[in-house]
Parts: C-alpha cells; structure tokens; sequence
C-alpha cells in the first residue's frame, strides 16, 4: 500500500518534486502544502488535479491522521520551526533544506541506515552528487582527504542559496566525512552565469595512499555512478576516472595520487529546466527516500 | 600631501599564483617588512584564491596562509594588512579568524554578476571591524550599468570601497575607463580598480580609472601575478611620481622591493607570451594559466587551444576543474575515441598541483 505524503513549500522545488510523486507507485501525494493562495505552485497543483492549501503547517497538522510523511521544501529556518510539529503529528520528515535536524541521508550510500529516523536530512545539492563518489571510493580504499568542486548555473541558485553559501559549503564538506567516509572533507561551489545556462558540474578528487588498487578504485566509481542514475537519471560520468600520481600535501595528510571524476548532471525537466541538474537530483533524491521508507513498511508490516 | 589613491599590493595574494602558493613566512616578513618602509599603505596576504583556497583544485600552500598573515602582521609598522576571502571557498570562520591575527581589510570576491553570495561576509566584516572592500571579479564580462547594480548590492551590504577587477586582463582603457567612471559617479563608496597586464595595459588602465575616479589601485611588485601578471607596483608607483600624482610610496624604495626580494624567487609568470596574451584577449581569468600549462604538458594538447576554449565555454573564476576537462576533451579529440587516460603516461605531479 502507498504512504500518503505532503510536500511543504510550493516554490520551484516543492512544484518539480509534485511531478515525481505524481509518477511513484508507491508514495501518494495528499496535497501541496503552501502559505501564498496565488503561488504559482500551487495553481499548477490545481491544474493536474492535485490539493492545493496555502494554510500552511496548520493544514498538515489538522490532516495529521491521513499523512505518513512530509517532504520539506522550504528553508531551514522554516523547517526548523515545522519539524517539531510534524514530529508530534508523528509524520515523518524528508528535509530538503540545509536544517540538518535529522540524519544525513545519500540514498545510493546510506539509505537503510535511517529508515526509522523521524527526521532526515538530504544535505546539500552538491552532497548528493559528490558524497556518493566520495563513498564509492572510500570503500576501495583509505581516502585521507576528498575535495568537491560543485558548479551550479547561477539560474538554478536561488536567493536561499546565495544567502547562505557559508552554509552550502561547511554542510556539504562534513557530508564528505560523515557520510562518504573521507577523514578530511572539504567543499567549493562556484555559482556560473553563462546563457545559456550550464548543466550542474562536479568534480571530485580523491587523495589516495599508497598502495591503492585502481582498478578496483575505478571499478567502484563505476558502479556507483550506475547506482545514482537509477534514481537521478542524468547524473553520468564525464571522464572515465582520472588517476593522477602526487605525492600531494593534503590537509588530511600525505597521498600518493589523486583520483580525479568529473560528474555532469542533468535534470529531468519535470518542472524545472534541465540545466537545473541541482536542483533535479535533490527532488530525486526525496521520492528515492520516500520509496524506500514505503518499501520498509510493506517489509515490517506497518500498515501504511 | 594627501594621496591621489590608495594602493594596495597583492604581491603575497595575487603574486602567490606566480609561485604556486609556495611562500614561507619568512618571505612574507622580509616583503611586507619591505612594502612597510616604501609607505604601501595596504598589503594583501592570502592563498592566491583566497583565504581557505589550498586545495587540489586550486594548489595546496606550501605554508598555511594563517602563519603567512599573522607574519605578516607582525612586519608591518604602519600598513594594514588585508586577505582576499571568495565566498563559496572561504568562510566566514576564516574571516573571525582574521581579524583575530589583526587583519584590517577584509576583500570580499565573487564572480561580477554574483554579488548577491557576499553579503553575509562584508556585513561580517564589518561587523568585526574591519574594512570592507567588494571585488568584482571578471569585469570585462558585465556590461558598465549592470556592473553598477550589482556594486550597489555589496554598497548596500556596507563595502566601503567596490573594485572594478579585471581578472582576466581583457579590459581596453576604454572598458576601464566605462566601468569605473559609471561606478565612480552613481556610488557612494570609494570605487577601486584591478588591473592584470595581459594586454599590457595595467598601468594606463590604473591611471585611467584614476582619471575617472577611482580612489583604490592595485599592484604586484615585478608583475607578479595570475597570468600575465598583475599592474606592476612599482612601475605604478614610478609613473605617478612622474605625472605628479603623491602615492605615498617611495618609488626607489619600491622599485627596490621588487628587484631585490622578489624577482630572486623566480616567478613562473609575469611574462605577455602568447599564452599570457590569450587570457586577455579570450577574456579567460588570469589564475588559470599555470594549471593550464600543466594540463596541457600532461594529456599533450596545446595550452593556446585549452584557454580559448575556456573561452568559449565562459567559465568563471574558480572553474580550475573545467581545465582538465577541457584538454581531456582536447585530448580524445586528438586522439579518436581513444580513452584520454592512456594518451600519456602518468608521470609525477608537478609538487603541490
């Protein structure tokens, strides 16, 4: 049976992530939860048939009985005050804002993990696209210190973004560790102009020691790349992996070589352009956790 | 007599490209020691990309740029100290960090349409006590009246002064001359302007932005700097003695500084050869120009072919990763279809990359 969701906020995010729930077997999209009747995103709800309510958290809590889970797509300070509520209401939260009140959550490398949790968090845009690489590679072999440089069309950044860049940066570094397993983590994001507008860029070096297997090396990217693009579908490989010999000073100590991916990443459109790959991989993100939170609870035999 | 600008030197910033980012403190002590008694009023001491810009992306320093500032500090008598932070690299941690060595001037860089990601680090600068500069980087590639919207962002966020950068040293002094005249007249803060010499036009462009107003001016002893170096300071400095415009720096004493402590540490730049001269005329940011080379040595594609690319792609300051895959791109052009991974053999990482 489906878990009946919401998503809160009906901005650019909240709208393209209505698209893909729309398409989930398994997640039933209960309304689009906005503040401003003459939102844009919630007109567009209307159109395809979808609830649309600008009361805001008010109207989750009062339907708290009809919905398993909320997607939250508005700001961290704004889920900072929902989460609470949401957790009393016992809904569980999948936060697309930087809060970080829950869990940090990669789908292709910790998912299982926090299943359970009343709260998780999905970083960064750039976290989702480079801490899996970081993860891949960490499982091939020690990774001293991986670095992340995230290119994003200035389009696709909105104010919130821009704002809180300091935030982007410190929140997608610590990812690199706590979730891709780096000893050290460090984050760059470069906002890019050019029109038309660039697909999200990534790259992600990773100091290897000594002794490191590259064929295995290479061979886990691989298959991590592979695992991301059933969720994200235009998230690929722009380069075969790139091996690169040092030795190299890095902040998390001595390495040997460096491996270097480049990531492209292109949205699927939904609502969104595809340049957008940024914001893409985060709406794909969400419904991949969101699914595999129903998925759980058909397992367990929680009634959903 | 008062000066008819502010200079600011940037030989221990922007300088750093031209070394890699291999300075000791020691260097840094004997050069702002040097700058200090010339009467350079401002001296720049951070990683070439800013403060926390030691990375592979960008080339790890060879000293942590928290001792080179706090050499610095400790040298200078009467010179404020300034660092470069680029928001999305630097953080606001390194800029408390700064002020508690006693750092003065706070230079805030985002690219020249993206001034809006710099308003939490000028407001903190100030908030810290420091001065706060904007600097608008890639200049050439906005037109004069939507530079100037974007400089009324950091003015509104409190920057005491909004450079007009030319980072790619693409500027015609009529293209300086445009910008920092429109800036110059419609802000209220001090306008200032950066000036590269791929085009060999650092030192007229500094004078013309004078001539229209600006009341801050950049330089790098010998040249140093992102691709074909920065405004010489001491040629500056030497050019205004003689057009009788005060400066406050003594140009013997200057020209000094740059013969005797930093020529002797061989920098690989400073030189219009035609890769020099492409950034400019490309309009491909400075700082790109030895990691270009480098790729270019590595996966054997011509250096000219990697940086008019860049070019055409309008990549923007901090985009060092896109070199690499411009001439892996170059490479399996060259190549067929080949794997760009067998096209040379991996040989040793030129140091610090």
């Amino acid at each position: 049976m489906a878990l009946s969701c919401v998503v809160i906020g009906s901005g650019n995010i909240g709208t393209d992530l209505m698209h893909k729930l729309r398409r989930s077997p398994s997640l039933r999209l209960r309304a689009l939860v906005g503040i401003d009747p003459d939102s844009e995103g919630l007109a567009r709800a209307r159109d395809l048939g979808v609830e649309a309510t600008a009361d805001g958290i008010d109207w989750v809590q009062a339907h708290a009985a009809e919905i398993d889970l909320a997607f939250e797509a508005t700001s961290a300070r704004v889920h900072a005050a929902n989460a609470p509520r949401l957790r009393e209401a016992g809904i569980t939260a999948v936060d697309l804002t930087p809060a970080r009140l829950g869990p940090p959550v990669v789908p292709s490398v910790n998912l299982g993990d926090h299943l359970d949790a009343p709260n998780l968090n999905l970083i960064t845009c750039g976290g989702q696209a480079t801490v899996p690489i970081v993860a891949a590679v960490a499982g091939a072999s020690p990774v001293p210190y991986a670095e992340i440089v995230s290119t994003v069309a200035s389009r696709s950044a909105g104010p919130g973004t821009r704002q809180n860049i300091d935030e982007f940066t410190r929140t997608t570094a610590r990812s690199l560790e706590e979730v891709g397993g780096a000893r050290h983590g460090k984050a760059i994001i470069v906002l890019n102009p050019a029109e038309p507008p660039i697909l999200m860029r990534n790259t992600v070096f990773c100091a290897l020691p000594d002794g490191y297997d590259e064929a295995a090396v290479a061979a886990a990217v691989q298959g991590m790349v592979e695992r991301v693009a059933r969720y994200v579908p235009g998230y690929r490989l722009k380069s075969p992996p790139l091996f690169e010999d040092g030795p190299f000073a890095t902040p998390g100590g001595p390495a040997a070589a460096r491996v270097v991916v480049l990531l492209e990443v292109e949205g699927a459109g939904d609502h969104l352009p595809a340049y957008a790959g940024n914001l893409d991989i985060m709406t794909a993100a969400a419904v991949r956790v969101g699914e595999a939170m129903a998925e759980a609870r058909v397992d367990h035999g929680v009634p959903a | 007599m008062s000066a008819a600008f502010r200079l600011t030197d940037s030989t221990l910033r922007d300088g750093s490209h031209a070394l890699s980012h291999q300075y000791t403190a020691e260097q840094v002590s004997t050069i702002v020691a040097g700058l200090d008694a010339a009467g350079v009023p401002v001296i720049e001491v951070s990683h070439g990309d800013g403060l926390g810009g030691s990375s592979f992306n960008y080339g790890f320093s060879a000293t942590d740029e928290r001792e080179l500032v706090s050499a610095a500090v400790a040298a200078a008598t009467t010179a404020r100290i300034a660092v470069l932070l680029l928001p999305g690299i630097g953080v606001a941690d390194d800029l408390r960090d700064m002020a508690d060595r006693g750092v003065q001037v706070a230079r805030i860089a985002t690219h020249c349409t993206e001034a809006d990601i710099s308003e939490q680090h000028l407001r903190l600068a100030k908030r810290l006590g420091m001065e706060a500069v904007g600097f608008l980087m890639m200049a050439h590639m906005a037109e004069p009246e939507q530079l100037l919207a974007q400089a009324r962002l950091m003015e509104s966020y409190g920057a005491d002064c909004v450079y007009v950068v030319d980072s790619a040293g693409a500027m015609t002094t009529a293209d300086a001359r445009a910008r920092v005249g429109l800036l110059a007249e419609r802000l209220g803060c001090q306008v200032g302007h950066h000036a590269h010499n791929n085009l060999a036009l650092g030192v007229a462009n500094s004078l013309a932005a004078l001539d229209v107003g600006a009341a801050q001016l950049d330089g790098c002893c010998a040249g140093l700097g992102a691709g074909a170096g920065n405004c010489p300071t001491e040629v500056l400095v030497a050019t205004c003695d003689k057009l009788g415009l005060p400066t406050g720096v003594d140009p013997l004493r200057a020209m000094g500084v740059a013969e005797d402590l930093v020529r002797p540490l061989r920098p690989a730049m400073g030189v219009i050869d035609r890769a020099g001269l492409l950034l400019g005329y490309a309009g491909v940011y400075g700082s790109f120009l030895l990691h270009a080379q480098r790729a270019a040595a590595r996966y054997r594609v011509d250096v000219g072919e990697i940086l008019l690319e860049l070019g055409r792609r309008r990549v923007v300051g901090g985009q060092e990763d896109m070199i690499l895959d411009v001439a892996l791109d170059l490479a399996r052009q060259a190549e067929g279809s080949r794997e760009p991974r067998g096209a040379a053999p991996a040989h040793r990482a030129e140091g610090p990359a």
